[in-house]
């Protein structure tokens, strides 16, 4: 186990050091951005990671919900905190490219505001797990959860459905990319998902390990307090 | 130019900032063990 946590941590940093040099140097410049584009490499496999994420946080909080299994509930936990953290590149990003490209750093449009309501969504989701002191709240974030997964696709499928100022899907939705952009793109988002495969495996490991530690002290002042 | 290097370095002080309240937590989980132990 400590092992393969090894393997999969210098795989994750030598591919996050190739998939930058390719994003930033080996990818070809895009003739109207600019090297402005190349946020691409970035914002976008962010996205993608973010909504597999948000994928298995719903898997887990169903299983969850029909099991009460300790472990979907540590899953569910790992994957939406996860999630927010590469939501939130994508919330940096997205305004970074925009300034230079649209002239400003935010406009209300579909596909923001909705990417927008599901990074709160998840926020609410840990806020509630962090600060619930009931029983009940695992249940009731395995529930927020469920609803939330609801705004993934919408948030995905909005450009394909919608006119909306946000550029259009880039693989498959009609959208055109020149090959080796779709090639830096993939080496990206295979980096991006071996670090957040990385980060939930630590992030796990962690919970499980918190849970043991409060077990323990709930056993000790027990013990304390019978004496 | 100057858009591209914000959003790469914004991207990794997110996973920075991450990465350092994992570490902490951490280590005030082993604290806690520690103490426990004793």
């Amino acid at each position: 186990m400590k092992r393969g946590f090894s393997i999969l941590a210098i795989v994750t940093a030598l591919l996050l050091s190739f998939a930058l040099y390719e994003a930033l140097i080996a990818a070809p410049t895009e003739r109207t951005m600019g090297d402005v584009q190349r946020i691409f490499y970035y914002h976008v496999p962010s996205a993608w990671t973010a909504f597999l994420l948000f994928l298995i946080n719903f898997v887990a909080s169903v299983v969850f919900l029909i099991r009460r299994d300790t472990k979907a509930d540590i899953l569910a936990l790992v994957t939406a905190e996860v999630g927010v953290v590469f939501c939130t590149v994508v919330m940096a990003t997205g305004p970074i490219w925009a300034r230079p490209v649209w002239g400003i750093w935010w406009t209300w449009d579909l596909r923001l505001t909705l990417t927008l309501v599901l990074w709160l969504i998840y926020v609410s989701y840990l806020v509630l797990r962090r600060f619930s002191t009931s029983s009940q709240t695992p249940v009731l974030a395995a529930v927020l959860a469920i609803f939330g997964a609801l705004d993934v696709p919408l948030v995905y499928f909005s450009i394909w459905f919608f006119r909306t100022q946000h550029p259009s899907p880039v693989i498959g939705g009609g959208g055109s990319l020149d090959p080796r952009m779709a090639h830096v793109l993939l080496i990206n988002w295979a980096a991006f998902l071996c670090l957040a495969w990385l980060v939930c495996w630590t992030r796990f490991r962690l919970e499980v390990l918190e849970r043991e530690v409060e077990e323990a002290q709930a056993l000790e002042s027990l013990l304390e307090g019978s004496r | 130019m100057n858009y591209l290097y914000a959003a790469y370095v914004a991207t990794w002080v997110i996973h920075g900032t991450y990465l350092a309240i994992l570490v902490r937590k951490y280590s005030k989980i082993r604290q806690e063990m520690e103490s426990l132990k004793k």
